[in-house]
């Protein structure tokens, strides 16, 4: 744990599974040790400073930018990435709606946006489009004007519900 | 018919559950990266380099323009633009010296120890000093295009329909548009990796393969046949990896050969912005004469582009925006003008609308400054004006056919409930503005003015004038023994949806289900150039060629519907060739005369309106956008979610542009270079939008289909502009709206 | 290289400030909670410090509560986040609520703290007029000065200067209770709705009497001066008078208050201009 030189050892959960990554820089990025070190690669980076959105993770369950998060602070934490919200291999209500409504265009933005949607639909599950919008606020995306964004979490709301009813 | 329903695009599982590969995602063994030296002056004589003495070189592969087997140029229109900085810095990021190391740490570091010895000499950099001379930087005038088009009267037009018409009023205006950043949200990134003997293959985010071969071919001194590029999945494009590519392209060929190993080079944010292309700013002036009954009796334009320091593919941007001078208007008597300037900062390039959204801000802000010197509705001038079937444009085209002029007016203010909207902000307006009973997150809680404007506005679809018959856009397509259908294509999808509207094309076509299609990725080993991905060109296009070869295919095998397998069988059993490549057929009324610019200049126009609520905070002068209906002529909608994707994602930019994206520059230098003060809109500052696609079909296109990708941006800023005045009274020439401008617009 | 520049992560308050008081290489290591600015200035290479020390597992500075004294306890590491859904600060600061919705957007929330905000001590930052307008102490913490509480009132001596002594760190905050029948104000004008720094950032705090005269008016304002500011002049002129018959003069002393500059978000004219119409509008509507 305690470390002042050399790399750390950290671990944590990713997706659901154990991971232990050793050698990790003191600081180095969350959004680097997962594309570099785990080589899981669907967190993009578009700005490197918290404002683009597309490294979103849940850490905990809530919504972060991994170009801002030293990896050191995960350390025992559950980090979920895009690449954890398939269901079984299949494409999870999320996914499929926000694909179906035409969500992704060119994609780079989309799996921040599927984190922070996940963050969003797990604390309300029945959000307005204002809601949507402001929980989405932080993923910028050029491609859509986002009506197709707030249409396919709108959507996968009404999936969500419906499937928790049935 | 697949053609027509919205099936999820192709591309999208991978996109949505992150196993889509982009170019900075990938890696190969003993992959180094690059980094690139940039100057910081603006105008300087470079006279060398120094390696700091006290840093560790040994895993550094350093090169210079002296490593350049061929020409030192980008090749693109005119071989101008070198690939390495030599001995002239002409804008204050070019690329001078080029670094390899085996970590992308290591190479950022190193750049920070290479010193770059340069003479200043003085700088160019305001449009309207360069366009009278100023320096001069380039050549003797600075000018590196100059473009007219006339009709009728031509040049004196307006003075002469003045002193005609005794009873014509004269309206002039000044128009300025800024530099906009196309902000894809995945920056530049190429990889180069030496191939074959002596040749390279590029893997990159990009736009237009084919021109990244001509350009590495040219500066390797190589065949073009040693040159291979693949595109990875891109991350959006807007016009801004169209050329960009080809200079990134050619500085990591540069270090693969170098160093015998493939060279990663992506852009980070800073650089991406402060480097690559943008929107050029552009100042438009109108002249004019107006009959008192609304008629545009002679007008006179006259823009100045801000080319930057290499003319790129700036003539071909100029000639887009003058062919949309005067708007979608009936004119008689028209000159226009226009000039690239040269000036000290980094050349202007293609970015979604590419010339049109400049003069179409200018033509649309012009309208409603007549309409209000006539005091007449600003509608009913644009519907008394527009052009119609059997109308002339500027160059004296005569549109026959898929003018959807009054759809789009009548189906967008009817979305929009124009009349009623109208009245009902002023009525608001008078009691005070929107009641704080009625907040809108963030904007407080003053009363708020409300108002609502329109546009009015059309897009050339496709290459200007014989373009297409120049470029010959081809497609292969070949029926496998199992059945598969692939289609070969240089056109790439950066997010617009080619992977999947091809596919539609073809399923349709030949009357068999879309799983039966694949696309190969564009790799020019393999691909024919089917032309680059720009111009709202593709689905128009080389969606057409798609179109033909799968009715050559059809025939070839005599599948008249039924069971396809079987036909499959039974053609590959006969021996066929399940090959097919065809060639774009331009058209046969397409006539243009490249020296005059008379003539068709496109082969249709697609056509829209779009109408914009506001309400602007009267302490603040902030505006939130409340409302936009638009109504786009698309042709024929093939895909309907990807096209109504499309006209949302353009608009956007365009609403983008009218009120908060701003690049600011000093000396020539981007002072906004981060995301973080370098803005775009997050979806609280998007409207809800509702889009209406209307149809108005053109003959030439797949299933009547007309290119749009450039559409949806020429009309938004306008728009927004006239709803601010409605709401406010204060009527803004130059983009943009931004809180700061209207304030000080209010003191004037 | 950032990545390489160590860490220190002590897992109580009392290993932290051990480190502070007698740091291991000899220089002092820099404190970290969110990361959110930290991170950025970090990433542009512009600073490197030689070392930091991870304050994020410390969760003894985190939760609210509210004190016997009627104030509101918010721990240096309480983010955005945890403001927004706390009933307590809902109850007792809702301008800091309002405040917290405005910072960045969701993943900034998540991770930026209000201690990390404070100490940060940009003219900008959003909570910051929150407090100095309903009033707060700020309380730190050293291995060997033992606690110090300090109004939050003058707590920056200029632009970027927090008074953080060497060896210190933000324990909390105890933000005053509002005064009887006070209501509260907040506006931000960033550069967009999300993930906007502010142009202008304006709290206030106001009451008036059974005769209808303001008997309490405090305004605080930020990205108007190097520092956040009280406006002195503009509640000198509005405290005893009805707050429509003062507001002009509240909105003209608050253009006299702010000492505005140019920048990349804005300009000094447009700030000043600004801060006088929200606060006169404010004023008008209580
Ligand atoms: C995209 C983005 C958007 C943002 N938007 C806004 C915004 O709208 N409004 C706004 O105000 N800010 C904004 N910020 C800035 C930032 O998020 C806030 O200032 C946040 O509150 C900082 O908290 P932190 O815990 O992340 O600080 P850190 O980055 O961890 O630390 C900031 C500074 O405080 C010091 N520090 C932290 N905790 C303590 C402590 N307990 N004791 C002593 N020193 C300490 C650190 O040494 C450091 O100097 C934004 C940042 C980003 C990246
Ligand atoms: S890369 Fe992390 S927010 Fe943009
Ligand atoms: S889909 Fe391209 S940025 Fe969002």
């Amino acid at each position: 744990m305690r470390n002042v030189n050399g790399g750390l050892t950290v671990r944590f959960t990713l997706n659901g599974e154990a991971v232990e990554i050793r050698n990790v820089p003191p600081m180095e990025r969350l959004l680097d040790t997962l594309r570099e070190r785990a080589r899981v690669t669907g967190t993009k980076e578009g700005c490197g400073e918290g404002e683009c959105g597309a490294c979103t993770v849940l850490i905990d369950g809530a919504p972060s930018v991994a170009c801002l998060v030293p990896t050191c602070q995960v350390d025992g934490e559950e980090v979920v990435t895009v690449e954890g919200l398939a269901e079984d291999g299949r494409l999870s209500a999320l996914q499929s709606e926000f694909l179906a409504a035409g969500g992704a265009q060119c994609g780079i933005c989309t799996p921040g946006f599927l984190v922070a949607a996940r963050a969003l639909l797990d604390a309300n599950a029945s959000p307005t489009r204002a809601e949507i919008r402001e929980g989405l606020a932080g993923n910028l995306c050029r491609c859509t004007g986002y009506q197709k964004i707030v249409d396919g979490v709108e959507r996968a709301a009404e999936q969500e519900r419906a499937g928790d009813a049935g | 018919m697949i053609v027509g329903s919205s099936p999820p695009r192709l591309d999208g599982a991978d996109k949505v559950t992150g196993d889509a590969m982009y170019v900075d995602d990938l890696q190969f063994d003993g992959m180094l990266y690059g980094a690139t030296v940039r100057s910081r002056q603006a105008h300087a004589r470079y006279l060398g380099y120094e390696l700091d003495p006290d840093y560790d070189w040994t895993d550094i592969t350093v090169v210079t323009h002296e490593a350049i087997p061929g020409g030192n140029y980008v090749a693109l229109m005119v071989d101008d633009q070198p690939a390495l900085v030599s001995d002239l810095i002409r804008h204050p990021s070019e690329p001078v010296v080029l670094l390899a190391a085996p970590t992308r740490e290591q190479a950022e570091e190193a750049r920070a120890h290479v010193k770059l010895l340069v003479e200043p000499l003085p700088i160019v950099v305001d449009l309207e000093a360069a366009r009278a001379g100023a320096g001069p930087i380039w050549g003797d005038d600075n000018i590196i295009s100059h473009l007219e088009i006339q009709k009728g009267d031509g040049p004196g037009c307006v003075d002469k329909a003045l002193a005609e018409h005794p009873d014509a009023i004269l309206v002039e205006g000044r128009y300025y548009t800024g530099a906009q950043e196309q902000m894809y949200i995945e920056p530049q990134g190429i990889i180069a990796m030496p191939w074959g003997k002596g040749g390279i293959e590029i893997l990159g985010s990009l736009q237009c393969p084919y021109y990244v071969v001509k350009a590495l071919a040219q500066l390797l001194d190589v065949p073009a046949a040693e040159i291979k590029v693949v595109q990875a999945v891109t991350g959006g494009g807007f016009g801004g990896k169209e050329d960009y590519p080809s200079i990134i392209s050619a500085h990591a060929s540069l270090l693969a050969l170098a160093t015998g190993k493939p060279v990663k080079l992506v852009y980070d944010r800073a650089e991406d912005l402060s480097s690559t292309t943008r929107r050029h700013p552009a100042i438009t002036w109108h002249r004019t004469a107006v009959a008192p009954d609304g008629t545009l009796l002679a007008m006179e334009v006259d823009c100045a582009f801000d080319g930057g320091a290499y003319t790129t593919l700036s003539p071909v941007v100029l000639s887009r925006a003058l062919i949309h001078g005067v708007g979608p208007y009936n004119c008689e008597h028209a000159m226009v003008t226009g000039d690239i300037v040269a000036t000290n900062t980094p050349p202007n390039g293609a970015f979604r609308g590419f010339g049109a959204p400049q003069v179409c801000f200018a033509s649309e802000r012009h309208i409603d400054k007549i309409a209000a010197t006539l005091g007449r509705d600003p509608v009913a001038l644009r519907r008394q004006l527009a052009l119609r079937i059997g109308d002339t444009t500027l160059t004296g085209q005569t549109l026959e056919t898929s003018v959807a002029s009054d759809e789009v007016l009548d189906v967008a203010l009817e979305a929009s409930d124009w009349d009623r909207r109208r009245a009902e902000a002023e009525a608001i307006n008078a009691r005070g503005g929107v009641p704080p009973a009625d907040p809108i997150p963030g904007m407080g809680t003053t009363g708020r003015l409300r108002g609502v404007g329109m546009s009015f506005f059309f897009h050339g679809a496709g290459f200007t004038g014989n373009g297409e018959a120049r470029i010959k856009g081809r497609v292969r397509m070949e029926v496998r023994p199992d059945g598969q259908i692939v289609i070969y294509s240089a056109s790439t999808d950066i997010g617009q949806g080619t992977r999947t509207v091809f596919p539609q094309l073809a399923a349709t076509t030949l009357g068999v289900g879309i799983e039966r299609i694949e696309m190969h990725t564009p790799d020019t080993s393999v691909v024919p150039d089917s032309g680059p991905t720009v111009a709202s060109r593709t689905l128009m296009v080389v969606g057409k060629v798609v179109e033909d070869c799968s009715n050559a295919l059809k025939a070839r095998m005599g599948f008249e519907g039924g069971d396809w397998d079987a036909a499959v069988d039974a053609f590959f059993a006969g021996g066929g060739d399940g090959s097919v490549e065809l060639e774009y057929q331009t058209p046969p009324h397409v006539e243009w005369d490249n020296e005059t610019y008379q003539g068709e200049a496109y082969p249709c126009y697609a056509w829209a309106c779009d109408v914009v609520e506001v309400e602007v905070c009267p302490d603040t002068y902030e505006t939130r956008i409340t409302g936009f209906w638009s109504a786009q002529d698309v042709g024929k909608a093939i895909h309907p979610v990807l096209v109504s994707g499309q006209l949302e994602g353009g608009s956007l930019q365009a609403l983008g542009f009218a009120v908060l994206e701003e690049m600011k520059f000093a000396d020539g230098q981007l002072t906004n270079n981060r995301m973080t003060n370098c803005i775009i809109p997050t979806a609280l500052d998007a409207p809800e939008m509702d889009m209406r696609l209307v149809e108005a079909p053109f003959a030439g296109g797949p299933f009547g289909a007309k290119g749009i990708g450039e559409l949806p941006m020429d009309g938004g800023a306008p728009a927004v502009l006239a709803a601010i005045e409605h709401a406010t009274g204060l009527s803004l020439d130059s983009l943009p709206a931004s809180p700061e401008a209207l304030m000080r617009a209010a003191a004037e | 290289m950032l990545a390489d520049i160590p860490v220190h992560r002590p897992s109580s308050l009392e290993e932290a400030l051990a480190l502070l008081a007698d740091p291991p290489d000899g220089e002092r290591p820099t404190p970290m909670a969110g990361g959110t600015d930290i991170m950025v200035v970090l990433n542009s290479r512009h600073v490197v410090p030689s070392s930091v020390l991870d304050l994020w597992k410390l969760d003894e500075l985190r939760g609210l509560s509210v004190q016997d004294d009627g104030t509101l306890w918010i721990g240096a590491l309480s983010t955005y986040r945890s403001i927004i859904a706390s009933p307590l600060a809902n109850a007792h600061c809702p301008a800091l609520v309002e405040a917290a919705r405005t910072v960045g957007a969701v993943q900034i929330q998540s991770r930026g703290t209000l201690g990390g905000n404070v100490a940060n001590a940009s003219p900008a930052g959003d909570s910051l007029p929150v407090l100095l307008a309903q009033g707060c102490d700020v309380v730190l913490q050293s291995r060997d000065g033992g606690r110090r509480t300090r109004s939050f009132d003058g707590f920056y001596a200029g632009y970027r200067q927090a008074d953080i002594q060497p060896g210190e760190l933000i324990i909390g905050f105890r933000i005053h209770a509002l005064p009887p029948g006070a209501t509260s104000w907040y506006r931000k004008v960033g550069t967009r709705l999300a993930q906007a720094i502010s142009k202008v950032v304006l709290a206030g705090v106001a009451a008036c009497g059974d005769d209808g005269t303001l008997t309490t008016l405090r305004i605080a304002a930020g990205s108007v001066a190097p520092t956040p500011i009280r406006l002195a002049a503009a509640e000198a002129a509005g405290l005893g008078g009805r707050p429509t018959d003062v507001a002009a003069a509240v909105g003209a002393g608050a253009r006299a208050d702010v000492t505005p500059i140019d920048d990349v978000r804005s300009n000094a004219l447009y700030r000043r201009e600004v801060s006088g119409r929200l606060v006169e509008s404010w004023v008008r509507s209580l």
